[in-house]
């Protein structure tokens, strides 16, 4: 089932402490879409999940689910599948119990709900838990169980908040896998929230970028990383330096570095963003940059250096890359900026990448 | 077998050390309920029935369990509806609803008494247009009760408070999403895991209360058959010289007191296995 929300608004507090969590947001997920809300906490990109969930009252804008109006929908008639953070399972209940709470309440037969928590069971790698209590489980059996009761009455939208945040790195890493398993074989549309850029685009068809209660960019994964709309979405995503300085005679000069900023008017106020891995660092005693720290993160290799007259940049290369022969901390390097973002200040000229050979 | 004491004191003296302690305790909690014991049964379970048989100490008996069973109710139903309130909802003055929860367990039950006389009492203004409706509260059973809920407040919010503070919001917005009405989401996912804590602490204050002596001697005026409750009787005896009677009265009181306290502890530990 597609979703469609136009023009929604959220006000939290009132007078000075007001706060607009959702301002004046529009975005649509197609049926069988597997999304991602990306942004930094605070963002309201989970306030925006629950409204769509009919958990949090918009102040205006609606919401549509195959072209239908859901406002006036209670939560529990949107037919939504809700996961939350924390699993919110219901502790006095057996995992059989929980995964049979939906159908219960909405009056199924026994024989269907004894049927249907044996199928969720053996979906979710859970089959032999059903008689534990969810203290009894470990984090991830916990996320799976909540999966399992959200999906239980078969719904027609899937909303995750966060859904991996309150487990450890590696069962996280478990359960992106089982989501996205899951997801091609049930079909269902679902929508999750993250502020991890990894999980969002390890998982998800589609990624939406929050930030401040708007919505920045609505791509898929390989676009966003290409084509940055914005310039916090290109700061945002990947490891980038960002610079503010101003255009003169097609460069922007960063310390003794100077950026390709072709095509930009003089004296432009600009702010450049340039990606770790669009850098590229080589020994050269009469570069013009001074490596202060390298750091090996397992396969990459991160290198700080300070320009001369200029702040400290940052490059990322694969451990064993050629570039890095004689790199240490003291030697002088050379830097080349392989592609460039520039975002204008003030936003009255378009923004420009410059991409080099 | 290592103790931490071990190294301050040698085995023998603490040898010595457990057998005072022992002999402390023993003298001080055993050898009272041996006394009530032997006196209660000093004429065998028959000289006990018929003393427990007498209509003063029946009707006695009878005021206390039911006055006590009714306050805990009513504690069980506002004592959650409170800790609801305090866990819940933030609203100014929230704090000091908390602290006066607390403020009867430091105020001298007799001083309770006399607040609520002044109050109540024929002689209070708000004491005199009830006695005038026909509805009398000091020196009445109404009196009773609200000197019981008074002295009894914390019980039930501190049971429920924690087990309250425990439990997600969340879970009964995943009820919801799943379909469940405002009903069923109490029914079903509020109130089994309250439900235990709710019990223990009404039983808490059952067993507090059936023993409850100073505010109710002075708000209940003591009219045998009418407002003399088992505790004020058992006084009444010992002060009448007659000692076999206050004990028979005494032993029902310590025997439920003793069982219920078990039954608290149970409902605890039941409600404990399932917590996360």
């Amino acid at each position: 089932m597609s979703i469609r929300v136009s023009h929604l608004c959220k006000r939290f507090g009132s007078g000075a402490n007001q706060f607009v969590a959702v301002d004046d947001v529009s975005l649509e997920v197609g049926g069988g879409e597997l999304v991602a809300f990306l942004g930094p906490s605070g963002s309201g990109k989970s306030t925006i999940l629950r409204i769509i969930a009919g958990l949090e009252q918009a102040d205006s804008g609606s919401v549509h689910f195959a072209g239908r109006q859901a406002d006036h929908l209670h939560a529990r008639s949107r037919g939504v599948g809700f996961v939350f953070q924390h699993y919110a399972l219901f502790r006095h209940m057996s995992v059989a119990e929980n995964i049979a709470f939906g159908l219960r309440v909405q009056g199924k037969s026994k024989d269907e709900q004894r049927r249907r928590v044996a199928e969720l069971l053996d979906l979710m790698g859970l089959a032999g838990l059903g008689e534990r209590y969810p203290a009894q489980l470990s984090g991830g059996q916990r996320q799976r169980v909540a999966l399992a009761r959200a999906l239980a009455p078969e719904p027609q939208v899937l909303l995750l908040d966060e859904p991996f945040g309150a487990v450890d790195a590696r069962v996280r890493e478990e359960l992106r896998h089982w989501l996205r398993r899951l997801h091609d074989e049930v079909h269902v549309t679902s929508i999750f929230v993250t502020h991890d850029q990894e999980e969002a685009f390890s998982v998800a068809d589609k990624v939406i970028v929050i930030n401040r209660g708007r919505v920045e960019q609505a791509a898929s994964p390989a676009e966003i990383l290409d084509h940055p709309a914005t310039e916090f979405v290109a700061r945002f995503i990947g490891e980038a330096n960002v610079y503010e300085g101003v255009a003169r005679d097609g460069q922007v000069p960063v310390g003794a570095l100077r950026v390709p900023a072709d095509g930009l008017p003089d004296g432009t106020p600009v702010t450049a963003v340039l990606r770790f891995y669009d850098l590229k660092f080589w020994r050269d005693d009469r570069g013009f940059a001074r490596v202060t720290r390298t750091m090996t993160l397992g396969d990459r290799v991160k290198v700080e250096a300070v320009i001369d007259d200029g702040p400290v940049i940052y490059s990322q290369f694969p451990r064993r890359s050629s570039l890095l022969a004689g790199i240490e901390p003291g030697c002088r390097i050379h830097v080349e900026v392989t592609l460039a973002r520039l975002y204008p200040q003030g936003g009255a000229t378009p923004a420009v990448t410059v991409q080099l050979q | 077998m290592t103790r931490i004491g071990v190294a301050l004191a040698p085995e023998r003296g603490g040898r010595v050390v457990r057998l005072a302690v022992l002999a402390y305790i023993g003298a001080l909690v055993l050898l009272p309920l041996a006394a009530l014991a032997q006196h209660g049964l000093a004429g065998g379970l028959g000289a006990l029935w018929r003393t427990l048989a007498s209509p003063g100490a029946l009707h006695a008996l009878w005021l206390t369990f039911w006055s006590a069973g009714v306050m805990a109710l009513i504690n069980a139903l506002m004592g959650t509806a409170t800790a609801w309130a305090l866990v819940r909802y933030a609203f100014p003055g929230r704090a000091a609803l908390s602290a006066l929860v607390d403020l009867p367990f430091a105020i001298p039950t007799l001083v309770t008494g006399v607040m609520l006389v002044l109050l109540y009492g024929p002689q209070g203004r708000v004491g005199g247009w009830l006695a005038g409706q026909g509805w009398p509260v000091a020196f009445a059973a109404p009196g009773i009760l609200l000197a019981l809920l008074f002295v009894t407040l914390p019980f039930v919010v501190r049971a429920v408070e924690p087990v309250l503070l425990e439990q997600d919001p969340a879970e009964e917005e995943a009820a919801r999403t799943l379909g469940a009405g405002d009903l069923a989401i109490f029914l079903r996912v509020l109130l089994p895991p309250l439900l235990p804590a709710v019990l223990s602490g009404g039983v808490r204050s059952f067993a507090r209360a059936l023993g409850e002596f100073g505010s109710i001697v002075v708000v209940s005026g003591n009219i045998p058959y009418r407002t003399l409750t088992a505790p004020v009787y058992i006084f009444g005896e010992i002060e009448a010289g007659s000692p076999e009677a206050a004990a028979a009265v005494s032993l029902v009181l310590l025997l439920l007191a003793v069982a219920l306290t078990w039954a608290a502890r149970l409902l605890e530990r039941l409600s404990g296995v399932r917590g996360v």
